[in-house]
């Protein structure tokens, strides 16, 4: 039996599963904020922005320059929210206005662009010397006691902020005006047009706030996995699991979808029987689980089915 | 108020519109009438903004309309209902009248509109929390006028608001056209297929034939022209 398992089975050991549970409702709190950002994108423009992962990446690199220049790790955070905002903004201004409307290939194809363009700098300007780079957390790694299980002060951190924004992004979307703003261009742009609403300057608001959020799990992420030029892919297909697995149109979608997706990791490279299959197999085999659901639900968990009127 | 001044419009190579010149004037309601793609659609997206006229003025209070964008048409108030509604279904009712009131800052004035709104439409009122994709046709076309009042505006431009909808529906919802602009001083460009209902509450009318005006008279006129007759009332 032992060597079925990598680590002592579930049963023998409950302070182990719950550390594995606890710890990815951690790291699925960022693959859900990631997910929202994928979701934000694909609700007002309607494609997958490929480049989420390697903006969030830039910004978290010019963020380490920072750390070297003498900066506290929270201003790092807050900084690297600022600086995602601002990327996600000329993007949209720049590269992405004027393949609006064009057919989503297009802007699929715009977006690939990016995320090599992105890639390339950050690997030219950063990826020197040895790699990959310590990155600060305002946190410690040291555990805290939860009584059935202790995790690491970081990680409580991560699901606390994860809560905190995504109660933040319940009230923008759900109690301001220019979140209903927002919903009204995603779902209908030529009325939103015609109450006044100025459309561009929508569509430029969600893009970056969806690279505010890529920014905010760059900078959480980076002190777990360390910084290298790569580091963010992983997120992005496991976020895009997550987006997927909710319905991508769905918000409450996104983040339960990061939530199980981010259990679904810790638990697979925890006990993945070791015999046959070894850690590195958890990211197909979630894919697998994921290709098994949207079989059963093709609109994901939570999504729209597409009602198209002939 | 309002004119049109030789406004030539085109969708890429298509000509739509050939030197369409019409008037709406202060608190009038104006028919613009004729068949399918004579362009009536096309004279109100060049008012609203959506479409840029290829030559020719849009004048509004002294204002070039025709250089103005979008949301800044809606500012100065002229309000575009379009056909086929274009409601926001997956907000509620409410969301939808909110939205129409979206360039105002008077909350007190908001509130009040929205009582209006459904003084006008009791129905809009019980239905408030609902999704507006879940109402009725002829609840849906009230909804849409209702968001149009909302943004307080000085002309509507209504796109065949009885499209899909029962005749006595239709017949309630011209009523209540006609009490807006009697009760409000709104003035009403009004698009209409059905040329007898419209005609009952407009002042003077316009025909619109492949793009250009061929007719412009009173509604007495128009009503007793041998042409509107046999075309549009069947008689």
């Amino acid at each position: 039996m032992e060597a079925l398992f990598l680590a002592p089975p579930p049963w023998e050991d409950w302070s182990l599963f719950g550390q594995q549970v606890v710890s990815g409702f951690a790291t699925g709190a960022m693959y859900a904020l990631f997910a929202l950002a994928l979701v934000l994108i694909y609700r007002s423009t309607d494609i997958i922005n490929f480049a989420q992962s390697e903006v969030a990446m830039f910004g978290t690199f010019a963020m380490w320059s920072l750390y070297l220049a003498g900066l506290e790790a929270w201003q790092l955070i807050i900084l690297g929210v600022l600086l995602g905002f601002a990327l996600g903004a000329v993007v949209e201004r720049v590269v992405v206005r004027p393949v609006e409307g064009r057919p989503h290939l297009s802007i699929v194809v715009v977006t690939l662009g990016l995320f090599l363009l992105f890639n390339s700098v950050a690997t030219w300007i950063w990826a020197r010397g040895e790699l990959p780079k310590h990155f600060p957390s305002p946190f410690s790694f040291e555990g805290v006691n939860l009584g059935f299980t202790s995790i690491p002060q970081h990680h409580l951190g991560l699901l606390l902020v994860g809560a905190g924004v995504m109660v933040l992004l319940v009230l923008l979307f759900n109690r301001t005006k220019v979140g209903l703003a927002m919903r009204a261009t995603a779902q209908n742009p030529l009325a939103a047009q015609l109450m006044g609403i100025s459309v561009g300057r929508m569509l430029t608001l969600g893009w970056a706030l969806s690279a505010a959020l890529g920014g905010l799990a760059g900078v959480f992420i980076a002190p777990i996995t360390f910084l290298h030029p790569g580091y963010m892919l992983p997120v992005f297909l496991y976020a895009s699991a997550a987006a997927v697995l909710g319905g991508l149109t769905s918000p409450p979608g996104a983040v339960v979808g990061g939530f199980v997706i981010g259990i679904g990791e810790n638990l697979l490279g925890t006990y993945t029987p070791a015999k046959w299959l070894g850690p590195e197999m958890k990211l197909p085999l979630i894919l697998l689980v994921l290709i098994l659901i949207l079989l059963v639900r093709p609109t994901g968990l939570f999504g729209e089915r597409a009602v198209r009127r002939v | 108020m309002l004119r049109l001044r030789d406004v030539t419009a085109a969708y890429g190579p298509v000509v739509a519109l050939h030197q369409v010149s019409l008037e709406v004037e202060e608190k009038a309601v104006v028919a613009l009438l004729g068949a399918n793609g004579a362009g009536k659609t096309t004279t109100l997206r060049v008012i609203s903004g959506l479409l840029r006229p290829r030559s020719g003025v849009v004048e509004y209070d002294g204002l070039q309309l025709h250089t103005l964008s979008p949301d800044r048409i809606v500012s100065l108030g002229i309000v575009h209902v379009p056909e086929g509604r274009q409601l926001f279904t997956q907000l509620t009712v409410l969301e939808n009248l909110e939205l129409g009131a979206y360039l105002r800052r008077d909350r007190a004035g908001i509130r009040r509109d929205l009582e209006k709104v459904f003084q006008y439409f009791p129905i809009l009122a019980e239905r408030r929390r609902q999704h507006a994709g879940s109402l009725s046709g002829g609840e849906q076309q009230m909804l849409a006028i209702g968001r149009a009042l909302m943004a307080r505006p000085r002309l509507l431009l209504l796109d065949e608001p009885s499209l899909g909808l029962a005749p006595m529906i239709t017949r309630e919802i011209f009523q209540i056209i006609r009490a807006i602009n009697q009760e409000e001083g709104i003035s009403v460009l009004l698009v209409e297929q059905n040329v007898r209902l419209a005609l009952d509450i407009s002042k003077k009318g316009y025909v619109l034939e492949t793009g250009r005006i061929v007719l412009a008279d009173t509604a007495e006129g128009l009503r007793a022209n041998e042409e509107v007759r046999r075309s549009y009332l069947g008689y």
